[in-house]
């Protein structure tokens, strides 16, 4: 191992190509990965932050917020649950809406939500009729505090009181409102689809105990009238979360193929340059499992070093662009999973200089006159 | 476990057979040989007459196709592939005819090489390695890497290496091959005072005539049988 370190602090130019093909990866790996976590966040920020184990739909909306409805008859029910702790009811009305100073066919999306109990980073008593706190991502579309923006066709007015982060909600940034006025919001500008006093659509509970058996017990209560998930598989039930996930760990998934063949390339032909040396080591007793050893360790030392400039870039990214602008979010689990994965398959490129390693005949070293 | 009262190598009827499609091909003819323990032996024969194969047979490197081969009392020819790798770190010392340093070693980590792909001793080599270069002559060039040590030091170098061990039975290959006659002589004058100081057998695979006359005794090699 010593030999492999030695090799590569005095001739760190014959790794240099390796090292900068991997950091080009690790680069891709982490902005990949940092735009998978960033759209995610922006698709379901408002349903993680919530501060609930469950989210109970009702049972005919197959987990969708727009199509679920429950009543206050539900509500009660599901609070007098056995476990439940607190039930807070939300609603969202996703519309468009007008900002003062940007023309007037120039909307920008947002989801209105109407809170009873609030997620983390929003003020815990919603605020009064007519107002609300702003996801803070809307400030990039110019949305600044004690704006009235015009929502949806009926033009409803709604202030802007402050600003909260990570709360986006299927792509939009969110106002956070009394369930009044959230209410007022829906039934102004979805007539058809207008909510009764009371009417939710979705409740978010928190449990005690088991969360799963919680759940069980809500919808039993309900007489089967609700479907209660986890937080997070209400999450992934937000349109287009799971595709964006697939697509994106498909390209995380080719790009770790890539880094594979190159570390296995690369290996390979070095590997091959030192058949004589090899030869030679295995001659005097080295074995090929020492052998082979170094050229792991050295597979190893090239990903560090193209994770350790990945990740510096990754911060880089990071503390760069503006939160309304690319969805990107930096999490350190990505950096350590997208670090490990690099480092992995690096190991896997190395093996196939394996075969190689075995086959050199200590016997070439002798009688071999150059 | 060998011992210095038995001889460095005992070869007896060894025969080395290779396969090459229906025919065969015999490397090595009933060779018999014997190096006493201090003895150094000129190994002198035409290309293709056998003497890599001998020698490779003698330090472990090929297994005998037929005979047995004892080196300083441990019997050999029955070993694994994985028993002659340890056993030639052990008990062989190889100076090869194109030198193969480590390039990217300097000249002591050259010499603790041997150490690292072992049973790490560490300070004791280390030690060792240093004490060995001095008695080379070598120890200001200690740190210098072999690109930039001279075709003789560079000889001295492997020489070194092959001594790391306290071996046995050191093999040289072709030592003199790429240098010139002058220099030659000093090389093989080295080996010869080497060994003896250390009365440590050797055998000296070569094709130069003019050198035999630093060896103890000249075994001839043609068509895989030895001659003396």
């Amino acid at each position: 191992m010593r030999l492999a370190l030695r090799e590569m602090r005095r001739r760190p130019a014959r790794f240099a190509t390796a090292v900068a093909l991997l950091t080009l990866i690790a680069m891709l790996l982490m902005l990949l990965g940092g735009l998978l976590d960033g759209l995610i966040q922006r698709s379901t920020g408002a349903i993680r932050a919530q501060r609930a184990d469950l989210v109970t739909f009702s049972a005919t909306a197959e987990k969708s917020f727009l199509r679920s409805r429950i009543s206050p008859v539900i509500s009660a029910r599901v609070k007098a649950v056995p476990g439940v702790t607190s039930v807070g009811g939300i609603g969202i009305s996703q519309l468009g809406a007008r900002v003062p100073g940007n023309g007037p066919r120039d909307l920008i999306d947002v989801a209105l939500f109407g809170y009873q109990q609030a997620p983390k980073g929003v003020p815990s008593s919603p605020p009064p009729a007519g107002q609300a706190y702003a996801d803070s991502i809307l400030e990039d579309s110019g949305v600044k505090r004690g704006d009235v923006l015009t929502l949806g066709p009926a033009r409803t007015p709604v202030r802007v009181i402050g600003f909260v982060d990570n709360v986006s909600y299927s792509g939009a940034g969110t106002l956070w409102s009394s369930p009044q006025t959230w209410r007022e919001v829906q039934n102004a500008n979805r007539p058809g689809s207008s909510v009764g006093p009371g009417v939710f659509q979705a409740l978010v509970v928190r449990s005690d105990g088991n969360a799963s058996t919680v759940a069980r017990r809500v919808d039993r209560a309900t007489g089967g009238s609700t479907v209660t998930v986890s937080r997070a598989e209400a999450a992934d039930a937000i349109g287009g979360v799971r595709e964006q996930r697939s697509v994106f760990n498909q390209i995380i998934g080719v790009t770790l193929v890539i880094a594979v063949v190159v570390v296995a390339l690369f290996f390979a032909l070095l590997t091959v340059e030192r058949i004589g040396l090899y030869g030679m080591l295995k001659a005097i007793g080295a074995r090929s499992r020492t052998l082979f050893g170094g050229v792991v360790v050295q597979a190893v030392v090239v990903a560090l070093i193209a994770a350790a400039i990945g990740s510096a870039f990754a911060l880089l990214l990071d503390q760069t662009l503006s939160p309304g602008t690319i969805p990107y979010q930096l999490l350190p689990s990505r950096l350590i999973v997208s670090s490990a994965a690099l480092i992995l398959s690096a190991v896997v490129g190395s093996v196939f200089s394996l075969r190689r390693v075995l086959r050199v005949d200590p016997a070439s070293a002798i009688g071999r006159s150059s | 476990m060998s011992t210095r009262d038995e001889p460095a190598l005992r070869m007896d009827s060894v025969r080395k057979v290779y396969p090459t499609g229906d025919e065969e091909v015999i490397a090595l003819d009933h060779a018999t040989l014997t190096v006493g323990h201090d003895e150094i032996v000129a190994l002198v024969g035409p290309s293709g007459s056998g003497k890599t194969t001998l020698c490779s047979i003698a330090g472990g490197i090929l297994s005998p196709t037929a005979g047995s081969v004892v080196v300083a009392g441990d019997d050999i020819s029955e070993y694994s592939p994985k028993q002659l790798t340890d056993f030639r770190r052990d008990h062989i010392g190889f100076v090869f005819q194109t030198v193969n340093l480590v390039p990217f070693l300097t000249a002591r980590e050259n010499l603790l090489v041997i150490d690292e792909i072992g049973r790490r001793a560490g300070a004791p080599a280390r030690k060792r390695a240093d004490q060995l270069l001095e008695e080379l002559g070598l120890a200001d060039r200690s740190r210098h890497l072999p690109a930039t040590l001279s075709g003789g030091q560079r000889q001295r170098v492997a020489i070194g290496r092959a001594l790391m061990n306290d071996p046995d039975l050191v093999l040289f290959d072709e030592p003199t091959s790429a240098l010139d006659t002058r220099l030659g002589e000093q090389v093989m004058e080295l080996i010869r005072n080497e060994m003896n100081s250390r009365s440590i057998a050797a055998i000296i695979v070569t094709h130069d005539e003019r050198m035999t006359h630093y060896a103890d005794r000249t075994v001839h090699i043609t068509d895989g049988m030895l001659v003396e």
